[in-house]
């Protein structure tokens, strides 16, 4: 999985792109993290429109970050999801802690 | 049971192989002709099943996941799933949705969960110092339907 993050009217936008699995994450969490903790954003957007599969380890990730950025004083947002992971992001109710648009 | 295709692999239970046997099993399904949406529910299910394989029935150790595909008639998928890891003590309990015993690692409890909605058919059989075996069927839709 590749992660860019750029920022966009002053909101930081993380661009993931392949699939989203147990392994993919831990990488993953390591560079969202360092992020976080580094740049503490106000809103941190996560893209998933580049994102082709996604199982619940994704559910994981995203409420990790949700937590960290909480702690932070941020807040947590994800973005695009196809609709097939939109069914997974559904079927957690996770919809209920961060917007998901 | 009559099957009328089958494979069957068996690989180390490292987390790179999570999307190896997603791979081997969507190859193989493909012959059925799924829709793209039944697809990534199977692929989705594989993921779950073998993950929770390496997570927490080998817990750090390693060992092997064996896993078999059939193609049944009626198009039905079947799909098991077998560890000789630790096992769960209480299956019950393990299949609750958000009850993890890996809260460290981030895993968020929703494995079986996503397996009984995006399956037909769920069937956890575990014992404990023994493994566990999970099998899955899924019927498709009618070609056209």
């Amino acid at each position: 999985m590749n992660i860019d993050i750029l920022s966009e009217n002053g909101t930081a936008v993380a661009v993931l792109k392949g699939e989203i699995d147990h392994h993919s994450a831990k990488s993953a969490r390591e560079q969202l993290d360092s992020f976080i903790i580094t740049m503490q954003p106000d809103v941190l957007a996560i893209d998933l429109s580049g994102i082709s599969f996604m199982d619940s380890s994704g559910i994981g990730l995203i409420m990790g970050r949700q937590k960290l950025l909480k702690e932070c004083g941020g807040r947590l947002e994800v973005r695009k999801p196809q609709p097939y992971i939109r069914r997974v992001l559904r079927l957690s109710g996770i919809e209920r802690i961060v917007r998901i648009t | 049971m009559e099957i009328l295709n089958e494979i069957k692999f068996s690989m180390p239970s490292l987390s790179v192989n999570e999307s190896s046997a997603r791979a081997a099993v969507s190859s193989f399904i493909v012959q059925a002709d799924p829709t793209v949406e039944e697809l990534s529910d199977i692929r989705t299910a594989v993921s779950e099943a073998v993950t929770n394989s390496i997570v927490h029935g080998y817990r750090g150790t390693q060992g092997r996941i064996d896993i078999i595909v059939r193609l049944l008639p009626e198009r039905e998928i079947y799909i098991r799933i077998k560890d000789t890891g630790c096992g769960i003590s209480d299956v019950k309990q393990a299949m609750t949705p958000l009850f993890t015993t890996a809260p460290e690692e981030e895993r968020s409890g929703l494995g079986f969960s996503v397996m009984e909605s995006f399956m037909d058919r769920l069937s956890v059989k575990s014992s404990v110092g023994k493994g566990t075996t999970v099998t899955m069927r899924k019927r498709l839709a009618p070609h056209g339907g």
